[in-house]
């Protein structure tokens, strides 16, 4: 396991524990605790219970036959939108908050961008009884309007944030700071974002979808090990999850596909790792969009839940190591992409995936290489941008 | 020598330190905040750079950070300001800004730039204790710079003793553990508690309190319990952009 966090805190260069003081013990407390608890027989048996039969895990592996002929190889999708609210984010809420209620936590905090970390969250919740409490960019509660109403139906408070780029960077900027009023409560980071222990534990907890990806790619090719890995990459919670069993085998070409907004010759991008620098955001030593004085700049993408102007740490180091090939697709590519799976296989993916998606176009496959795709999420919150675009589309035939 | 050392050699009683943002209200308007500070005879000067980010910073903090980046300043123009005015200054003067913005910067020309201009020391309150012992603590100490660290009440006493000794010139006690500029918060018993306890301790290093201190009497209690104390959110509240230097002697009269 040579690419997860030291005894340190850090990925490489990367990582650390970069907060102030008034942060410092919740900090220390979760980095003393949090490993035995997670690796614990009892805490186990109880998330593997729940990811079962409340989540509806394992999600299927499901092998697309148009989209194998169409790019020359066994293309799988792996359906993390299949899970209960629509996502990959709830196998991470459910892992956070049975760690929580261990620490003997009674509110939990949260912040979201797309509304999914929100509303996981909100639903881990309101199923185990926790005060919850989520900080949510006014710009996002206006684009993810039904992902909010969601998240009050399900009994959480929702506290808009109107600092700085009013979007996820200021929503987890203002989480931060209410932790640092409210020590007694639980942050629940959604990514393998923040201060250590955050970006491996968040891992760790995701790591349940490379698990499955080697039960199910063993019963249905025969193989443990498939030649790609294919995840969109926000902060990094889906890629770190579907990585995390192949990262030690240098054989899976894992490859990490940032948003890369209007492009990333133009300053409306949320690329960290192709526009950005080395630098701290949100406790952590990782890379980030800055200017030379360090004032963190404004990402953009299309996709709510991949903008952000920062990448998790451990994906800086596994850029910088060269074990993760990083691309990157525009808001029209992903666009595109999202039409083009609806139409061929009848599955609308979240805006964040079909980020990943756009990019089987630049990559030349054999015939039998298996590539694996990560679906993290069903793209139902995001279909009014869609609708809007698929009408540009059908009312141009030549486009189609 | 460093001029904190200087002031705490000559004055360990009733320090009065105030915090404002650079930039803020104007562009311009810093090295007058200074200069009428001293004429009211404040003690000590924290300037904020500011900053996209700041994390540990209430509402009213925040808002004059973006303010002062609308403004247009930065961090060179930041030291070009102080450094016109070094002659002029006479008391000492800490920076305040988070680890990026020092990391950015670079190292070396950031800590050049603060002794060209007549700069006694640094807050980074995000910097890990073990990343400045091992990175920057030599360097800081050859261009006679103090780093302040913080302690809050949630600090167990082991590390209390530890970063009474690595932290210079003063260590920075928050009253209560929370961002700057809460409205609603006064010191009760937990506060009181918390100081007394410090105040038991053999630290050498002066000390001042900081957090929650906005009038005459929060800051007499921080002066009974420790060398003096800081006053961010509520002078920064408290300036009136058409009247900046009535509004400051108006401002520091009350407290004194």
């Amino acid at each position: 396991m040579k690419y997860f966090v030291d005894q340190n805190g850090y990925f490489g260069e990367f990582g650390g524990s970069f907060i102030p003081e008034m942060l410092y013990y919740n900090i220390t407390e979760l980095q003393s605790q949090y490993k035995n608890i997670i690796t614990s027989y009892e805490y186990r048996k109880l998330y593997k219970k729940l990811l079962k039969n409340y989540v509806g895990r394992p999600t299927p592996l499901f092998f697309c036959k148009k989209y194998s002929d169409q790019y020359n190889a066994k293309i799988y999708l792996k359906r993390e939108d299949l899970n209960h609210t629509g996502s990959h984010k709830i196998n991470n809420t459910i892992g956070q908050v049975l760690l929580a209620k261990k620490l003997g936590k009674k509110k939990i905090i949260a912040e979201t961008g797309a509304g999914q970390h929100g509303v996981a969250t909100a639903t881990t919740c309101a199923l185990m009884d926790l005060e919850c409490v989520i900080f949510m960019g006014s710009i996002d509660i206006k684009r993810q309007l039904s992902n909010v109403n969601r998240i009050k139906s399900l009994g959480a408070k929702v506290i808009p944030v109107l600092s700085g780029s009013k979007t996820l960077k200021d929503a987890v900027n203002e989480s931060i700071r209410y932790w640092i009023n409210h020590p007694e409560s639980y942050y629940l980071i959604g990514s393998t974002v923040g201060p250590h222990p955050y970006p491996q534990m968040v891992a760790d907890i995701q790591s349940i979808i490379s698990e499955e990806i080697q039960i199910q790619l063993t019963e249905l090719e025969g193989v443990s090990f498939p030649n790609y890995v294919i995840a969109c990459i926000g902060g990094g919670s889906n890629a770190a999850g579907s990585f995390y069993h192949f990262l030690d085998n240098n054989s899976v070409h894992l490859i990490a596909v940032e948003a890369s907004g209007l492009g990333i010759k133009t300053n409306k991008t949320a690329a960290a790792i192709h526009c950005g620098s080395k630098g701290v955001l949100h406790g952590s030593m990782t890379f980030i969009l800055q200017d030379q004085d360090g004032q963190v700049l404004p990402a953009h993408s299309i996709s709510p839940g991949l903008d952000y102007p920062g990448i998790g740490p451990m994906f800086a180091n596994l850029f910088v190591k060269k074990r993760v090939s990083f691309l990157h697709s525009t808001d029209e590519e992903a666009l595109r992409a999202g039409f083009e799976l609806t139409r061929s296989e009848g599955i609308i993916p979240a805006l964040e995936s079909a980020h990943a998606l756009a990019a089987l176009k630049k990559i030349s496959f054999q015939k039998e290489d298996i590539v694996i795709v990560i679906l993290s999420g069903r793209g139902d919150k995001d279909i009014n941008v869609y609708n809007k675009f698929f009408v540009k589309l059908l009312n141009d035939e030549s486009n189609i | 020598m460093n001029q904190i050392y200087n002031l705490f050699k000559k004055k360990n009683k009733n320090i009065l330190c105030i915090y404002f943002t650079a930039g803020f209200p104007y562009l311009n308007s810093t090295v007058k905040i200074i200069e009428i500070l001293q004429n009211l005879s404040v003690d000590l000067i924290e300037i904020g750079i500011p900053y996209s980010d700041p994390l540990a910073d209430g509402m009213i903090i925040q808002k004059s950070n973006q303010i002062s980046l609308n403004n247009g300043m930065n961090i060179d123009l930041l030291f070009d300001q102080i450094e016109q005015f070094k002659e002029k200054i006479k008391i000492p003067i800490i920076l305040m800004g988070y680890y990026n913005q020092f990391y950015q910067f670079g190292k070396d020309k950031f800590l050049k730039r603060c002794q060209t201009s007549g700069i006694s020391g640094l807050i980074l309150p995000d910097l890990p204790v073990d990343i400045f012992v091992k990175k920057y603590q030599n360097t800081f100490k050859q261009y006679l710079l103090s780093m302040i660290f913080l302690i809050t009440p949630k600090t167990c006493l082991s590390r209390i003793s530890m970063l009474s000794k690595i932290s210079d010139g003063f260590i920075y006690i928050v009253s209560s553990n929370s961002i700057t500029g809460n409205v609603h918060f006064f010191f009760g018993k937990e506060q009181t508690s918390f100081f007394q306890r410090i105040k038991k301790l053999s630290i050498e290093i002066p000390k001042l309190i900081g957090f929650g201190i906005k009038d005459k009497k929060t800051f007499s209690i921080s002066c009974q319990y420790a060398n003096g104390g800081i006053i961010g959110s509520a002078f920064i509240q408290s300036l009136d952009h058409n009247n900046l230097e009535g509004s400051i002697e108006k401002y520091i009269k009350s407290i004194r």
